[in-house]
């Protein structure tokens, strides 16, 4: 609780605490971690003074690992245990993998998000990018020498809320405290604007390497406010390389090739896709385990010509962002450049023509999102950070429920700025009925078949009544990490329905659990002594802040609620000498509860000189 | 979702300090909006409790709801005429003047007909005609609103926008169809 922060926002608890944050950029071919160092943007190197870490990840029979440069490399020995761009099956199923015949993996077949079989056991791809995060995470704490308050973990802008949850989880389970899900786009061009002082309508066209985005930004006086946001989660860099890969076995004639062989191509599709940004031609050569001879040359001619497709492929997205944010291309006053894959000629062509301009590739498009996470990680941890600006963002995809007849109706639209809320009321269709289930999606097409299932929540406890004379008031929250929960309410009564979730590909809190005890990653000793410490931590932090708030705003509070704030304090205190962290927990859980009336007083106070400096400015301008 | 305190007390147009009526400057709107924001948005909190991150959370939310409401035309009207105690009745109500029914028909078919004949310019055409109708008829929803208080011929108009809204999501969907 307590709020010393209102009165000047952005202004730290503890001035000289630096509080370690990180960004990270988790991307589908690379992942970075990046922080604030004296006030500036920067990537943290590995030991070897790599920034990027190939997201890449090996699995050997005794279940260890082996993520980045090493796993990229022996890719080719061992392709059914080394999995590379995981990110493409995060809150997935398997029916939403279109190439799955061309991966070298065992995928089991399951209902939900899909799994992988290793070496080491079944895998789920959660379980694969948190070995991708916990490298980054050891990585910065070893830089930073200390342990991380949290991180700031950046999605596609076109993420769907399954895909976004999961990402959530696999921070979880590397042992990393979320402060934000950001937006990839958006992460760009904060970094971008900070750095540009820039204002005015932008466009930011980040193609990776296994996903499309295009964000619409209007910028101005330190707002990054989201107007449209589209794109293409299953588009980037790796179609290029799978065109070149094509190319090549129809030059050879070949079919059917081991899975080494397919690792082994593609390997020599993406160098010669990267060549191919700075020269005309390349050649390319391999020899497959057959003995047979791999050597061709590929023009940038001929690239241009078997990728046409692709490029042209992202225009409807451009053109669908355009179209909702209410705008013409005459509207943009800059196009930003994101993503590894955007260093393609034909792609800077093609967006300059569509856009009537030169893109801005001043920042290095493989850094510019992890330099955008870092500083709003640094901001959320309540480091100041002098300038004070805020990013606005939107929900990419609309959020509806099934109705009769397997059709969607939507709920809240998408570029929908959030936080955001809407609720909806439902009745019950039969005398006596006692439970209701709801199926949330999410997509813009008018078949339930067609969009994406996220969840089915099952509402049970309503007051039997005769048909349609319950009113169940079901309410949809989006947080500002884009993430959607649902709450219900039988509004007659008022009694709060039970609700089970059955979510359609994330995975349940029983089993994140399971996955944080099998990883090993902590033994039971260490586990406690870090929980021990984080509690007292916490503990101390809540104590002065309520101490603080008190100072302040005593006025705000009768006796009653000052006596029972005070008991819990002192309660508090108590546990503060016992080694108990589950005691400090609860002390603390209850110290916040008697302190819920002091925080929402305090609350509505800042709001109210929000506004009331509202009216201050409007005097000024008149 | 209102969050409690003095807020859920006041209207939309309280919030943002405006005279409750249907012309409002929207570029003020914008502004406060965006001001507003950088004062109460759950990240200027997020290092708080989680109390508190809830509370900016529906303070945020509200304000959000409140500038979406407010910044579109039909809504804004919706707005009004509840604050009003006036029910729109669009979903129940349908009964429309014929010559505007024959024009709706008549617009339909012509967006049918630009996107089997994936002729983009026809639509473009089409997509200009129909801004200028609605402008038209948010012109007269101003007088009716805010000149003559005549809440009936207001209502009846904004049946007449949810109509001519409806259409412009057709006329989205039949560029999406062209260009896929």
């Amino acid at each position: 609780m307590a709020l010393i922060q209102i009165s000047e926002p952005g202004m730290s608890t503890a001035p000289h605490q630096h509080r370690l944050a990180v960004g990270i950029d988790l991307g589908t071919t690379n992942s970075l971690v990046a922080t604030i160092r004296n006030g500036i943007s920067v990537v943290l190197n590995d030991e070897n003074g790599r920034a990027i870490l190939p997201s890449v990840v090996r699995y050997n029979a005794d279940g260890s690992t082996v993520v980045g440069e090493l796993a990229q490399a022996t890719q080719s020995h061992d392709p059914v245990n080394t999995i590379i761009s995981v990110k493409r099956f995060m809150g997935r199923g398997i029916k939403d993998i279109g190439e799955i015949s061309r991966l070298p993996y065992r995928f089991v077949d399951t209902d939900g998000m899909v799994q992988l079989r290793t070496v080491a056991g079944i895998k789920s791809p959660v379980e694969v990018s948190a070995e991708i995060l916990s490298v980054l995470r050891v990585r910065a704490e070893a830089t930073l020498g200390g342990e991380l308050v949290g991180a700031v973990i950046t999605v596609p802008a076109y993420f769907d809320d399954a895909q976004r949850q999961a990402t959530k989880d696999a921070a979880r389970l590397a042992g990393l405290s979320v402060l934000r899900l950001l937006n990839e786009p958006t992460a760009a061009a904060l970094a971008y604007g900070l750095d540009n002082a820039a204002q005015g309508v932008y466009a930011v066209y980040d193609l990776g390497g296994g996903t499309f985005d295009i964000s619409i930004l209007r910028l101005s006086r330190g707002v990054f406010e989201v107007l449209s946001t589209n794109g293409d989660s299953a588009l980037g860099g790796d179609d290029f390389d799978q065109r070149i890969h094509c190319w090549l076995l129809e030059k050879n004639n070949l079919s059917a090739l081991a899975p080494q062989d397919t690792r082994l191509l593609l390997t020599q599709a993406r160098a010669a896709k990267e060549q191919l940004t700075e020269h005309s031609e390349t050649r390319i050569t391999a020899v497959l385990s057959s003995g047979e001879v791999i050597d061709n040359v590929l023009t940038q001619t001929e690239f241009q010509h078997m990728s046409q497709n692709l490029v042209q492929r992202t225009l409807q997205p451009l053109r669908r962002a355009l179209r909702d944010a209410g705008l013409g291309i005459t509207d943009i006053n800059g196009v930003v450049m994101v993503g590894g894959a955007t260093r393609m000629p034909q792609v800077q062509h093609m967006v300059g023509e569509f856009f009537g301009q030169t893109p801005l590739t001043n920042l290095d498009p493989d850094k510019v999102v992890a330099l955008g996470a870092a500083i709003q990680a640094n901001l959320l941890a309540g480091n100041r950070s002098g300038d004070d600006w805020l990013l606005l963002d939107v929900i990419p995809l609309s959020l509806g429920i099934e109705t009769m007849g397997g059709l969607a109706e939507k709920i809240i639209p998408r570029n929908s700025t959030i936080p955001t809320a809407r609720a909806q009321e439902f009745t019950t269709y039969k005398d006596g009925q006692t439970a209701m289930s709801i199926h949330v999606v999410q997509g813009e097409r008018e078949l339930v078949s067609d969009c994406r299932s996220l969840a089915n929540f099952e509402l049970r406890g309503i007051p039997p009544m005769v048909a349609g004379a319950a009113r169940i008031r079901v309410a949809f929250q989006v947080d500002a990490d884009g993430l959607l929960s649902v709450t219900a309410r039988e509004t007659g009564s008022g009694i709060q329905a039970a609700i089970e979730v059955k979510p359609s590909y994330g995975l349940t809190d029983k089993e994140i659990a399971r996955m944080l005890q099998e990883s090993g990653q902590y033994a039971q000793d260490d586990m406690q002594a870090r929980a021990l410490r984080e509690q007292q931590t916490e503990a101390a932090q809540l104590l002065e802040m309520v101490q603080r708030a008190l100072e302040q705003d005593r006025e705000l509070l009768n006796e009653g609620e000052f006596a029972r704030i005070q008991t819990q304090m002192i309660a508090l205190r108590e546990t503060l000498q016992l080694t108990d962290h589950l005691a400090i927990k609860r002390a603390i859980v209850a110290l916040n509860e008697a302190t819920v009336g002091l925080a929402q007083a305090r609350m509505d106070k800042s709001l109210m000189r929000a506004l009331a400096g509202k009216k201050i400015s409007e005097l000024e301008v008149k | 979702m209102q969050p409690s305190g003095f807020d859920s007390r006041q209207n939309y147009f309280q919030l943002f300090g405006l005279a409750q009526s249907y012309r409002i400057d929207i570029a003020r709107l914008e502004q406060d909006y965006r001001m507003l924001q950088t004062r109460i948005h759950p990240d200027k909190f997020a290092h708080l409790s989680d109390t508190e991150q809830r509370i900016a959370m529906q303070h945020a939310t509200w304000v959000n709801e409140a500038y979406q409401t407010l910044h579109d035309p039909l809504r804004r009207a919706r707005y009004l005429l509840t604050l009003h105690g006036v029910d729109t009745q669009e979903e129940t109500n349908t009964a429309m003047p014929l010559d505007f029914l024959t024009a709706q028909m008549e617009w339909r078919e012509a967006v049918v007909e630009a996107q089997q004949g994936r002729d983009i310019v026809a639509l473009e055409k089409l997509e200009a005609r129909m801004r200028h109708a609605t402008r038209e008829f948010e012109a007269d929803l101003a007088i009716k609103l805010d000149t003559e208080k005549n809440f009936d011929a207001a209502t009846a108009l904004v049946r007449k926008l949810r109509f001519m809204e409806k259409l412009a999501e057709e006329i989205h969907s039949a560029y999406d169809a062209i260009e896929s």
